[in-house]
């Protein structure tokens, strides 16, 4: 019987020679990520409900904050101590400051054919490397540092295959938000995404990290490419080496099988409340705007800033406009400050923030007020996501939130 | 087996985590501060209503979002005895599971469910609404274990000697 990668990987972390869709196994897991969301959460479980506990193997621990950096209350000050101060008497990997905790762990950890569990819900972001990653909460988080196993239950697969190339001016966070307004916001839960076919072969790791990391607003419980060349070229330069490259066999059982065609997908929008509510995003052209973000663990890499800051210069941020642009990363900034992406968005009068979850999580900076309204690179949509209950959120691509702060009105960049 | 009654709240399809408990009030020192804040985006006025024993009853992909755990242990704190939704979203099943709140899927009580009315459940068997049965799934074995022991942790002391 033929297995997909996903549950290749889960097999081997299972230590088996084979398992099938709704098989419960325990793994080993290869690596767990925890941020300041939780981790305080965990650390005070750790010390108050278990009696002699003992982390199963810290080279498997990353600790890192990045949801409210820098802190912005006292409170969020005290979280962020206590796991601070756990990382460092357990000698766990902590990173603060540094980035928004998916994109460090793409650039620093993630290798192909590994289990990761975060305590974050885009974990599933990892799969852009060929990682089996998905996101728990902070019991399961716990229950694996301590124990350094889970249980899974192996989760169908359905294939996404790829036709064609995206067109100019349309981009993957278009074609995500088409396939999620495709399916439904749960339309694969449970279900693993795998995306192939010689439209994959035209995503770079960033691309694919933008597919991978909305899995989860369809409900799927992880994401993944093939590690193919691409993947392994962006693992070698980075001095890593793959777990294990799997491929799916010829036989493996697919759940449901969609094809997409990249050349017929054009620039959308999603509108308040929900992530799939996608629409062309002419229809929503000219919804007077507040703020607008450029940045996210989806959204915030060096290519969406190089979109963002062609359509940035020579031109002002609309005067009624919030416009914050946030690096996924210190990397990403250094290398934004190197091609001068980042003088160009200051001359523009965007404001430029250090590398944080920001407003995508409607915490820490850029909290949207009663009745404003948000365009946004970030993860979602929800009803009161960037701040007050009343305020909305729409969803675009990078080029279709450069073009409306500068409009101060939803646009796309073609009609600038 | 086991058998409760109680009165139910219902809610609607897509029932996020921020709406279950929005990111400001994450910051709030216990889970006891933080339930009044329960479900307010949607409703503000719920969470003073709900009386422990009351039961949800949503439409599909309750739970979806991010990955934070304050969403079922509110609703544990608010006294909600189980959630009753045509589907989960899966990190927040996990999360509800490993924290002992009880979750079952049922596909058309929702659509025939009005809020106030009384429904009692047999767990693992069905839901009876005005004398009509609901049929229900058995939760996997290891599932079980964990809801039994009342959460994972209590599972993991229980399995592993930890405690």
């Amino acid at each position: 019987m033929g297995m997909t990668i996903a549950e290749k990987i889960i097999a081997r972390a299972a230590g088996v020679d084979s398992v099938r869709a709704g098989d419960i196994h325990t793994v080993n897991l290869d690596r767990m990520m925890s941020n300041d969301g939780t981790t305080h959460l965990t650390v005070d479980m750790y010390y108050n409900k278990l009696k002699n506990p003992q982390i199963a193997d810290v080279k498997k621990m990353v600790f890192i904050v990045d949801h409210n950096v820098p802190s912005d209350s006292a409170k969020t000050a005290g979280s962020q101590k206590k796991m601070r101060d756990f990382a460092r008497e357990h000698g766990i990997d902590f990173w603060e400051g540094k980035g928004v905790c998916h994109q460090i762990m793409m650039e620093h950890y993630v290798c192909p054919g590994e289990l990761i569990f975060g305590a974050d819900s885009h974990t599933c972001t990892y799969g852009a490397l060929g990682a089996f990653g998905t996101g728990v909460g902070c019991t399961d988080l716990l229950y694996g540092m301590v124990t350094g196993t889970s249980w899974v239950l192996v989760p169908e697969t359905v294939r996404f295959h790829l036709a064609g190339r995206l067109p100019e001016g349309v981009y993957p966070r278009d074609l995500m938000l088409t396939i999620i307004g495709e399916i439904g916001a749960n339309g694969v839960n449970y279900q693993v995404m795998e995306f192939d076919g010689e439209g994959a072969k035209t995503l770079s790791v960033n691309d694919r990290m933008v597919l991978c990391n909305l899995a989860v607003e369809a409900g799927a419980k992880t994401a993944i490419f093939e590690a193919d060349e691409i993947a392994l070229e962006y693992l070698r330069a980075r001095g890593r080496k793959p777990k294990a490259v799997f491929h799916s066999d010829p036989d493996a059982i697919y759940a449901r099988e969609y094809t997409f065609d990249l050349s017929k997908i054009v620039p959308v929008a999603a509108k308040p409340d929900f992530v799939d509510a996608v629409v062309p995003a002419s229809e929503v052209c000219g919804v007077h705007i507040d703020e607008a973000f450029l940045g996210s663990c989806n959204n915030g890499r060096i290519d969406e800033l190089r979109v963002g800051a062609a359509i940035l210069k020579g031109r002002k941020v609309a005067e009624h406009v919030r416009f914050l642009v946030v690096p996924a990363s210190r990397e990403v900034y250094l290398q934004a400050m190197e091609e001068g992406l980042i003088q160009i968005f200051m001359e523009s009068g965007a404001i430029v923030m250090n590398p944080n979850c920001s407003v995508c999580w409607g915490s820490c900076q850029g909290v949207i007020g009663e009745n404003e309204v948000l365009i946004s690179t970030g993860t979602r949509n929800f009803k009161g996501r960037a701040g007050h209950p009343s305020s909305k959120v729409y969803l675009g691509s990078a080029a279709t939130v450069a073009a409306s702060a500068v409009k101060g009105e939803i646009c796309t960049a073609d009609m600038l | 087996m086991e058998q409760f009654t109680g009165r139910v709240w219902t809610l609607g399809d897509d029932i996020d985590t921020d709406i279950i408990i929005p990111t400001e009030y994450l910051a709030l020192k216990t889970i006891e501060e933080m339930k009044q804040y329960g479900f307010s985006p949607l409703r503000p006025e719920l969470a003073a209503q709900i009386r422990p024993g009351d039961i949800l009853v949503a439409g599909k992909n309750f739970g979806c979002g991010s990955s934070r755990e304050q969403a079922p242990e509110v609703i544990k704190a608010l006294g909600i005895r189980c959630v009753i939704a045509k589907s989960f979203a899966r990190i927040f099943f996990r999360n509800a599971i490993n924290n002992g709140l009880l979750l079952i899927e049922q596909p058309d009580l929702y659509d025939d469910m009005k809020e106030g009315d009384t429904i009692a459940v047999t767990v693992n068997q069905d839901v009876d609404y005005q004398g009509k049965r609901y049929p229900i799934a058995s939760l996997p074995e290891n599932l079980v274990e964990i809801i039994n022991a009342g959460g994972l942790v209590k599972a993991m002391r229980r399995r592993n000697g930890i405690g």
